[in-house]
């Protein structure tokens, strides 16, 4: 694809697609790269084939909106695309993308970086046991496969995420044997006036509680999951109260179940935008730490937007709305002139955002949270490194991420260092008696994801091979 | 207080260098704008391969694998022997010349079969047209240096400050250096400057223009995979390096250059670069075409055109020394520490030092 677009968009979630749409209507050639067989992103996940008939809930209607809309469009659809890396040539933007299981180049004037997020899972002891999983991936097995879990499953976890799987569980046909969030009664209740201005999703929210009410599944208000029971595969999960900021303060009971669903609030995917140039700014209230962009999407760094969660946790239909922004931005910024009324749809984007804000609020971690693990926990579960070899290291003298990650491999699996940085920074800043804000994500590193060495190397002859000239003798 | 000396740079020439110079009496202090060991001491391929190092610097490199060796387990160090292929007949009369010279100057290098090679490596492609080994070669792990040295650093009570950048240095009437740093002023009798790719800024706050251009080297590493070979392979023009880890991973390098200055920060992995690495790789070791690559980075490392290391006095401003650009860094380094702390303790070097003050000339045969 040796062409230039306008405008590369990474990423078809509710923000991607939208900022794709935003700009292709404004007559720009846009390319939309995602590494999914059909646009939606996370939460606007699409069926798969087998359960097409299957009812439809408001995420998958909105995702078969933006699906209609992104098939009716000018904009190139490369879906199943993974993009591995990305780098400035000359004037360009070059995303090189793994597809059909070959590495290619895709070129871009323009970049639109909207990567959504990931889910944190704050370790406790047994987390890595064979029947738990994220809350996140849990919804992505109902939307996708409706599938369950297990027979009987403990839902665990902070913000709204918990009450809706637990009622998707029941609705396909599994058994909830209890809801455990750190939240109280009185969290929710800060929260509900910003969820009034929604109410359709407040309605939802009810439909879900008085199920689960009816179904006298019990709810654990301001407890937390402190170990996950059985070896081989989940046998139950040990439950204790929590005080203000979340420290245990006893264990209460022990729920007999095969599986748990397990996760504490979402977190931008900024790795991107990081290797790009971007700074970062520590910012609780938005899921950690946040690309410096913004509210239009635009940088400090010239033609590269970043919008949606990637930015900052602010939900599905603050994304879409910010989409659209960036996409009309980026739009104009290429000296086309933008058909709708930017400050209109800014205003559209606040309401949304605030309402995200209230939800991504319910999940800020507080300091207690470092006591739900055990010196034998492990942290980072790529390598299997415990919590005592990371504490180790720190007491000896690693101050940062990277020395963490140099000593004792907490990060270098294959995920990276996404799903243990957050705790590994945790428990640097508690050693240090700093705040997680001066404790920074190790340097990120290409591939954005993991790629098979022989799809990068690709097809190749030796002879052509451009050896340069050898080392000096 | 005032040390007698400073170093700044705390990578593995600087803390080999401050070991030796406080084990003879000093009273000394590291200071690095990072972490201990995180520039390239920390994040090159770990090779200690005898068959790509330097001709002259030989027996630097003989003494520096023996040093590793005793450090053993604590830095990952393991002796496996090393094979060094050519694929066409241009790369075997290249092989041939080079192990011959390194050979004579003291590495126990040999030519070997391509049965032999088979053996020992049924996993190497069937297309090799000649092949050394060296016993002698093997690996340590680099991401371990930094630890390794905080360790050392602690044990022998020298003081050491991380995150802190050197800002200015300026030399008093008393012959005093003043060293502004982020965490205050710190005075020595004397400074090392052990900074390497950031030598050339570092020696300019003392208006002293060092030669030092930095190279820009990628690694690569897959994931975790079955065993696919036992020692470390190298390729005849030094192109490519690769070693299984005990962990089963694959680290790949070869010193393909990246993108970007020391002075910007890091350095960015070009993909026009760090592809053909792989193909290389893959070529000599098909099995790895299945194995996903799970971080590409890259390093720099410092060099003066000659590529003769910078050891000895800095010229030009008494008490103060500069040690780096070793090629073959990572071997060499905690020899080369050692020598330098000798000189600066006033002994007698037991090899010759590089005179940072000579005249520099292009010497790439």
């Amino acid at each position: 694809m040796t062409d230039v677009f306008d405008i590369a968009v990474v990423g078809a979630g509710p923000a991607g697609g939208n900022a794709a749409l935003a700009a292709a209507r404004n007559g720009l050639r846009v390319v939309l790269l995602d590494e999914q067989p059909q646009a939606g992103g996370q939460v606007w996940r699409a069926k798969s084939a087998a359960i097409l008939k299957a009812p439809k809930t408001i995420e998958t209607l909105a995702g078969d909106v933006l699906r209609r809309a992104i098939a009716s469009s000018d904009v190139t659809h490369l879906h199943g695309a993974r993009v591995w890396q990305i780098s400035r040539e000359g004037d360009n933007w070059q995303c090189h993308i793994l597809r059909d299981g070959k590495s290619e180049p895709v070129q871009a004037t323009s970049l639109i970086l909207a990567p959504g997020a990931r889910e944190y899972v704050q370790p406790v002891q047994g987390w890595t046991t064979p029947g738990v999983i994220g809350l996140a991936g849990a919804t992505a097995l109902f939307k996708q496969n409706l599938i369950v879990p297990g027979q009987r499953t403990v839902v665990s976890g902070t913000g709204p995420l918990v009450f809706y799987v637990a009622s998707e569980i029941r609705r396909l046909g599994g058994e909830v044997a209890g809801i455990v969030t750190p939240n109280t009664r009185r969290d929710w209740l800060q929260a509900l006036p910003v969820m009034l201005g929604k109410p359709k999703l407040l309605m939802r929210g009810a439909v879900w509680m008085v199920d689960l009410m009816l179904a006298r599944v019990p709810i654990y208000w301001g407890h937390t999951v402190t170990e996950v029971l059985g070896t081989t595969q989940v046998s139950g999960v040990q439950v204790s109260k929590l005080d203000a900021d979340w420290t245990p303060k006893m264990q209460v009971t022990t729920l007999q179940a095969d599986s748990l669903c397990l996760g504490h609030g979402l977190i931008p995917q900024i790795e991107a935008a990081q290797m790009l140039g971007v700074g970062i700014t520590h910012d609780p209230a938005s899921g950690g730490w946040v690309p410096n962009a913004q509210d239009d999407g635009s940088t400090n760094i010239g033609n590269l937007y970043l919008c949606g969660d990637g930015t900052g946790i602010r939900g599905a239909d603050a994304a879409a709305v910010q989409g659209r922004v960036t996409g009309m931005r980026a739009a104009s910024d290429l000296g086309s002139d933008t058909d709708q009324d930017m400050r209109a749809a800014h205003n559209e984007w606040r309401r949304a955002a605030g309402f995200g804000m209230a939800m991504t609020a319910l999940s800020i971690p507080r300091a207690g949270m470092a006591r739900w693990t055990t010196a034998e926990t492990i942290v980072c579960r790529c390598e299997g490194i415990i919590k005592q070899s990371v504490l180790g290291e720190v007491a000896t003298g690693a101050a940062t991420t990277n020395a963490v990650k140099s000593g004792v491999r907490a990060g270098m699996g294959p995920c990276g260092g996404k799903y243990c940085q957050t705790a590994v920074a945790a428990l640097i800043a508690d050693h240090k008696g700093t705040d997680v804000s001066n404790i920074a994500p190790p340097t990120p590193r290409p591939p954005l994801r993991p790629v098979p060495l022989g799809a990068l190397a690709g097809s190749f002859d030796y002879d052509d091979l451009p050896i340069p000239k050898p080392a000096p003798l | 207080m005032t040390y007698d000396i400073a170093i700044i740079g705390g990578g593995i020439m600087g803390c080999s260098t401050a070991l030796r110079v406080v084990a003879g009496g000093m009273k000394a202090i590291v200071l690095d704008q990072g972490d201990l060991g995180q520039g390239a001491s920390g994040v090159n391929a770990g090779t200690l391969s005898l068959q790509i190092k330097r001709v002259k610097l030989m027996p630097y490199a003989l003494k520096g694998h023996h040093l590793w060796e005793e450090m053993g387990a604590a830095v990952g160090f393991a002796k496996t022997g090393g094979y060094t292929l050519a694929f066409n007949d241009r790369e075997a009369e290249l092989l041939k010349e080079r192990q011959t010279m390194k050979a004579e100057a003291g590495a126990p290098i040999e030519f070997v079969s391509n049965n032999r090679l088979r053996a020992a490596e049924p996993g190497l492609t069937q297309k090799v047209v000649a092949a050394s080994y060296c016993a002698e070669d093997g690996y340590a792990n680099s991401s371990l240096t930094g630890q390794y040295y905080r360790g050392c650093l602690q044990d022998a009570g020298i003081e050491y400050r991380e995150q802190n950048a050197v800002t200015a240095i300026k030399k008093l009437k008393a012959g005093i250096f003043e060293i502004a740093t982020p965490q205050g002023v710190v005075y020595a009798k004397r400074l090392l400057l052990a900074a390497g790719a950031w030598l050339k800024p570092l020696a300019a706050l003392l208006d002293v223009n060092l030669p030092v251009n930095a190279r820009i080297n990628t690694v690569s590493v897959t994931e975790r995979m079955p065993p696919l070979m036992s020692s470390v392979i190298g390729h005849a023009t030094g192109l490519l390096t690769m070693k299984q880890k005990a962990n089963g991973t694959v680290l790949i390098g070869g010193g393909w250059q990246g993108r970007g200055t020391p002075q910007e920060g890091r350095g960015e992995v070009d993909v026009a670069s760090v592809r053909p690495n792989l193909a290389l790789a893959q070529y000599a070791l098909p099995a790895l075409g299945d194995a996903r690559v799970l971080r590409s980075w890259t390093g720099f490392e410092a060099n003066v055109p000659d590529f003769y290391p910078l050891a000895g006095a800095l010229p030009n401003v008494p008490d103060a020394y500069v040690l780096g650009c070793v090629r073959g860094g990572y071997t060499i380094g905690p020899y080369i520490g050692q020598l330098m702390g000798n000189f600066i303790l006033g002994r007698e070097p037991e090899m010759p030092l590089f005179d940072p003050g000579r005249t520099f000339q292009e010497d790439t045969i």
